[in-house]
């Protein structure tokens, strides 16, 4: 089943999700990033309903990109995360809604600080040091607790997440296989190889 | 149901002309000037730039703009129509992008502006865009530069090089003479701000170059750069102009000495 985890460091926040792509309980494709990169410094990883997901979070891309090119700069953080949690809101008093949970990391450059949002799809939002969507979430919360460090080299950062998707690995029946997993900081948006 | 013929501002004289297509020309031929120069592998944007007022911030004041990353243009005309269809352009790019998952082709958003441009000369209720744009760019996967013009009319072309704006016949007439194909990065450059030159009088300060090197890859030149530039422009005129006049001392010389020939004595 899909997990997304992500968190916040140093200067930094990673944003992990698994690469399945399932219909039912077949696995159709493993190799599916579900990490848009929205802007130079924003990150967001998506799961849900599948075709909504993909659907939004192309809509979403576009919107950002838009904004982008016609104010020369990007929406900060904070101001694409609530302008995303008003579109799935809207979308929720719809006909036909988005059933779509997201995660939202970016860095923002102006002041140079990591942010990162949990947003679900009933419009929920939360700034969150750390956060997780799907069953992966009943491991992670509790693992993060204790072993996230808001203050954390990106190497400690990563060895939590390790610790997160290794033990949701060890105790999930329906664990996903792998995971992609991107850093955005002061330089952009990196892929890493856990 | 008569709402939407009659209230048209753009209807036919008796001899066949549409006043208000031609009054949008007439506008744009009032616009500061726009040249676009297309090169073997770059395509180069250069506008005549209106001086600020001195406590105006200059960067808002903006000529040349991005449509989408590997899409540029600038216009002649009224600015405040101008930012109308630019933005209805920047949404069609992303729009493009949604449904077909590619990035427009510089045709294609071409087409689209011209296309919108024709439709304001047709409905009613509304003028048209007093503006004509260049619009430069790669297309996607492609490493040929375009170049293309849209006025108000709906009309739409490509060029070589072209030039929008006042004095925009002066310009193109330059750009006719002095237009070769393939031209380098620097010689575009050079025969943009040359061409600009030729209805710029203040000089570097008044121009803005833009030059897309390949798809996405966009630089403005700033001021000492365009300065430079400038200046090596003029030297070559002053040495031309030497040469001319050294040239013109020298048959002057050889007509004096001919005709002092002519009248010395015979016999000797």
């Amino acid at each position: 089943m899909e997990c997304s985890f992500a968190l916040t460091g140093k200067d930094y926040v990673l944003v992990a999700a698994d690469t399945t792509s399932a219909r039912s309980i077949i696995k159709m494709k493993v190799d599916e990033d579900k990490i848009k990169t929205l802007s130079p410094h924003l990150l967001m990883a998506y799961s849900g309903e599948p075709g909504d997901t993909v659907q939004f979070a192309e809509y979403i891309e576009r919107n950002i990109r838009l904004y982008h090119i016609r104010n020369l700069y990007p929406l900060r953080p904070q101001s694409a995360a609530s302008w995303i949690r008003r579109a799935l809101a809207e979308s929720l008093r719809s006909r036909q809604s988005y059933t779509v949970n997201l995660l939202v990391g970016g860095f923002d450059t102006a002041d140079k600080t990591p942010h990162l949002y949990w947003i679900d799809y009933l419009g929920t939002m939360a700034t969150v040091p750390f956060a997780a969507h799907g069953y992966g979430s009943y491991f992670a919360s509790s693992l993060l607790d204790r072993y996230h460090n808001p203050d954390g080299t990106l190497e400690e950062g990563l060895d939590a997440l390790r610790r997160a998707i290794d033990e949701t690995a060890k105790r999930l029946v329906v664990s996903p296989g792998k995971y992609t997993v991107k850093v955005v900081d002061k330089d952009g948006v990196r892929v890493i190889d856990l | 149901m008569s709402r939407s013929y009659d209230r048209a501002l753009t209807v036919f004289s008796p001899d066949g002309h549409l006043f208000q297509v031609e009054y949008a020309l007439e506008a744009v031929r009032k616009g500061t000037c726009a040249v676009g120069v297309r090169g073997k592998d770059v395509v180069v944007l250069g506008v005549e730039k209106k001086s600020v007022l001195q406590l105006q911030d200059p960067r808002t004041v903006r000529k040349v703009v991005m449509l989408d990353d590997h899409v540029c243009l600038a216009f002649a005309g009224l600015t405040a129509d101008g930012r109308v269809l630019i933005d209805k352009a920047r949404v069609e790019c992303q729009s493009h992008r949604l449904t077909v998952e590619d990035p427009v082709t510089v045709e294609y958003i071409t087409r689209h502006i011209a296309g919108i441009q024709q439709r304001y000369t047709q409905s009613g209720g509304v003028r048209p865009f007093g503006i004509s744009t260049l619009i430069v760019g790669f297309d996607p996967h492609d490493t040929q530069p375009r170049l293309y013009q849209t006025e108000p009319s709906g009309i739409y072309s490509a060029w070589k090089a072209n030039a929008i704006g006042r004095s925009s016949k002066t310009v193109r007439e330059f750009l006719e003479k002095n237009h070769k194909d393939d031209l380098t990065r620097e010689e575009s450059i050079k025969l943009t701000v040359k061409s600009l030159l030729e209805v710029v009088q203040t000089g570097a300060k008044n121009i803005e170059i833009s030059v897309m090197e390949s798809y996405g890859k966009v630089t403005n030149l700033d001021l000492p750069q365009i300065e430079a530039i400038v200046q090596e422009i003029e030297h070559e005129k002053e040495a031309e102009a030497e040469r001319k006049r050294s040239r013109l001392a020298a048959t002057a010389a050889g007509q004096a000495a001919m005709s002092s020939r002519a009248t010395g004595t015979p016999g000797e």
